[in-house]
C-alpha cells in the first residue's frame, strides 16, 4: 500500500529529477575538465601573446606576431618532432601488427599469458625503460662493448645520441598501444569470414589483404593515434637518448618553460603543437576514420 | 552410428596432408611463432635489465657495466631520505586521484550511456580531447593557469594535474563496460518495485563494479607512473618518478633499477591476483552478479 501511494506521489518530482539527472553526473567532472582543461587551455594561449620578463613581470599586448616567430625559430625541433612521432608510428605499427596478429588468430590458450606480456613493460615506470635502454645501447655496455670486442663493429660506432637511438626510444616504449587496438579489432573478426574467403578460393595472401586487413582497420586507425600523439610530445626519449642535435619540440617546450622562464614562448609553441595536433586529428579521421574514436 | 562411420573416412586425410607439409609452408606456420618469441623478448629486454643490473656492484655513480653480484642496493635503497619522500608523495597523489577520478568518471560515463540529453556530442569531445592532448601540452597549460593566478605548486596541484588527466580514461573505461550489458536488468528491477537508488545499488552497480576497479586500477597505475605533467605541476615537490629523473641526470644509480625491480613486482603480485579473482568470479558472473541473485537464494 505504502509503495503505491508513494509511487503516486511521485511522477512530476520524479519525472523531473529524471530529466535533470544527467546533468548532475555530468555536472562533478564536467566542471572539473572545463576549470583544468579548458581554462588553462586558455590561459597559456593569453600567455603567449604577452611580452616581458620574470623579473619585470608580463603584459597582455595582444602579440600575435610571436606564432611566427616561433615557427620560424624553432622549426627544425617542430619537423623533427612530427619525423620521430611518423618514424615510431609506422615501425610500431610493422613491428606490432604481426604480433597481435599472432596473438588473435594463434595465441590458443596462450592468449592472455601473450597479452600479459605486452603489457608487462607497463609495470615498470616510463624514465626507468627508457634508462634501461641506454644501459643496452651504451657505447661499452654489453651489447656494443661485446660486439666492439668480437671486432664484429668498429671502435667509433655508436647508437646513442643518434636519431635511431631516439626513434627507437619512442617506438619501444610506445608498441604496447599498436598491439592492443589492434588485437582487439583482429579479434572481433568472424573467423567464418575468413573460412568463406578460403572456401573461395581466395590464398592466404589475398584473405589477409582483402578480408583481415581491412577488417582491422579501427584497430590500426586508433594505433596510429595512440602511437603518433605521445610520440609528437614526447622529450623523455630524446633527453635520455638522444643529443643536441635530436631535440624535439617538447624539450623546447620543457626547456623554455621549466629553466629559461620564457613564458610566453614556451606557450605559443605549446599552443602551437595542440593546433597541429587538433587539426591532424580531424584531417586523418576525415580521411580514414571510424566513429568508432570518440563513441 | 552409421553416420559416424561415414564421417570417418573423410576426417582422415586431413592428419597425412598435415605430414606431407611442404618446407615452405612449415616455414610459414612457424614464422609467426618464432617472430612472436622473438617481439616479446625484446619487450621484456629492457625490464630484464632493470632487474640484473639492480644486483650489480658499480664502480662508480654510472653502472653501465657488469661488475660483481651484491645485494647492497637493496639495503641501502631504503636509506635514501630523498626517496622515501617522493614514494610516499607518489603515493598520497596516487590514491587521491584515483579515488577521485574514478566517482567523477563513473558519474560521466553513467549520464552517457543511461540517458539520452542534449549536449552528449561537446560532452563527449570534453572527455575525448584531454586524452589526444600531448602530456607536455597538458602539463604546460595547467602550470600556465598556476602561474597566472599565483597558485603555489606542491603536492596540492599534482593530484589536480592527475585528477585530471585520469577522469578522461576512467570515463572511456567504464562506458566500455556499461555499453555492453543489459538495460532490461535495470527496468525488470523498477518494475519489480525497487526504486532508483536500490535499483543502482543491487544492480546497476554490481554490474559495472569490474569496469570500476578496473579504471581505478589504470589510474592509479597511470598516476604513479606519470612523468612529463608531474614535472610542470610540481614545484619543488617530488615523486617517484622526479625523484628518477633528478638522479638519473648525474649517473644512474643502481637504487633505481633496485627500487624499479621492486614496484614491478609490487605490480606484477596486484594484476595476478586481479586476474584470480576475475577468473573465479567468471563462472558465477556468466549470466549475473551473485549480488542479484542473493535474494533469490534467501528464500
Amino acid at each position: 500500500m505504502t509503495a503505491i501511494g508513494g509511487a503516486r506521489a511521485r511522477p512530476t518530482l520524479g519525472r523531473r529529477l529524471r530529466s535533470a539527472a544527467p546533468y548532475l553526473l555530468l555536472l562533478p567532472g564536467g566542471l572539473w575538465l572545463l576549470v583544468f582543461f579548458f581554462v588553462p587551455m586558455a590561459t597559456m594561449f593569453s600567455m603567449s601573446l604577452q611580452e616581458g620578463t620574470l623579473a619585470t613581470g608580463f603584459q597582455l599586448t595582444f602579440n600575435f606576431e610571436i606564432y611566427p616567430e616561433v615557427i620560424q625559430r624553432w622549426s627544425t625541433q617542430l619537423v623533427r618532432s612530427f619525423q620521430y612521432a611518423f618514424m615510431a608510428t609506422v615501425a610500431a605499427i610493422l613491428i606490432g601488427y604481426p604480433l597481435a596478429y599472432t596473438i588473435a588468430f594463434r595465441g590458443g590458450r596462450f592468449k592472455s599469458i601473450l597479452l600479459l606480456l605486452v603489457i608487462l613493460p607497463f609495470f615498470t615506470s616510463y624514465l626507468i625503460r627508457t634508462i634501461s635502454w641506454k644501459f643496452i645501447l651504451a657505447d661499452q655496455g654489453f651489447v656494443l662493448g661485446t660486439l666492439k670486442e668480437i671486432g664484429i663493429l668498429e671502435s667509433g660506432f655508436h647508437v646513442l645520441a643518434t636519431g635511431t637511438a631516439v626513434i627507437s626510444g619512442i617506438t619501444y616504449n610506445l608498441l604496447p598501444f599498436a598491439v592492443l587496438p589492434i588485437y582487439v579489432s583482429l579479434e572481433k573478426i568472424d573467423k567464418r569470414l575468413l573460412e568463406a574467403a578460403g572456401d573461395l578460393y581466395s590464398s592466404r595472401i589475398s584473405t589477409f589483404l582483402r578480408v583481415t586487413l581491412p577488417l582491422s582497420m579501427p584497430g590500426l586507425f586508433a594505433a596510429t593515434l595512440l602511437v603518433f600523439i605521445p610520440g609528437f610530445g614526447d622529450f623523455v626519449n630524446a633527453e635520455f637518448l638522444g643529443a643536441r642535435d635530436t631535440t624535439m619540440a617538447g624539450n623546447v617546450v620543457q626547456r623554455l618553460f621549466l629553466t629559461n622562464n620564457d613564458y610566453p614562448q614556451a606557450a605559443a609553441i605549446s599552443f602551437l603543437m595542440m593546433g597541429l595536433i587538433l587539426v591532424g586529428i580531424v584531417l586523418y579521421t576525415r580521411l580514414v576514420g571510424t566513429e568508432e574514436l570518440t563513441r | 552410428m552409421a553416420r559416424a562411420a561415414a564421417a570417418k573416412p573423410l576426417v582422415e586425410p586431413i592428419p597425412a596432408a598435415r605430414r606431407r607439409m611442404s618446407l615452405g609452408r612449415r616455414v610459414l606456420h612457424w614464422a609467426l611463432p618464432v617472430y612472436t618469441a622473438l617481439a616479446v623478448a625484446y619487450l621484456l629486454l629492457p625490464i630484464a635489465v632493470m632487474i640484473i643490473f639492480g644486483f650489480n656492484n658499480p664502480a662508480g655513480r654510472f653502472n653501465f657495466t657488469w661488475q660483481g653480484f651484491t645485494l647492497a642496493n637493496y639495503a641501502s635503497v631504503f636509506n635514501l631520505p630523498a626517496l622515501n619522500t617522493a614514494l610516499t608523495n607518489s603515493l598520497i597523489v596516487a590514491t587521491i586521484s584515483t579515488i577521485v577520478a574514478t566517482a567523477l568518471g563513473t558519474l560521466i560515463a553513467l549520464a552517457l550511456t543511461r540517458y539520452q540529453f542534449r549536449g552528449r556530442g561537446p560532452v563527449n569531445l570534453l572527455v575525448f580531447i584531454p586524452i589526444a592532448t600531448p602530456e607536455v601540452v597538458l602539463g604546460a597549460s595547467l602550470l600556465a593557469m598556476f602561474l597566472a593566478v599565483g597558485m603555489a605548486r606542491d603536492i596540492g596541484t599534482i593530484t589536480i594535474a592527475h585528477i585530471l588527466f585520469n577522469i578522461s580514461f576512467v570515463v572511456v573505461t567504464v562506458r566500455a563496460r556499461i555499453a555492453g550489458y543489459d538495460r532490461m536488468l535495470e527496468e525488470a528491477a523498477m518494475d519489480l518495485g525497487a526504486n532508483e537508488w536500490t535499483t543502482f545499488r543491487k544492480v546497476t552497480f554490481p554490474l559495472i563494479f569490474p569496469g570500476v576497479l578496473a579504471a581505478a586500477l589504470l589510474a592509479f597505475a597511470l598516476s604513479i607512473d606519470d612523468f612529463v605533467v608531474t614535472l610542470f605541476t610540481a614545484g619543488q615537490t617530488t615523486t617517484f618518478p622526479l625523484w628518477v629523473y633528478g638522479v638519473s641526470r648525474f649517473g644512474v644509480p643502481a637504487e633505481v633499477n633496485v627500487m624499479g625491480t621492486i614496484i614491478f613486482a609490487i605490480a606484477l603480485v596486484f594484476i595476478l591476483g586481479y586476474i584470480v579473482i576475475q577468473r573465479r568470479s567468471a563462472g558465477s558472473q556468466a549470466t549475473l552478479p551473485a549480488s542479484i541473485r542473493a535474494p533469490e537464494a534467501e528464500r
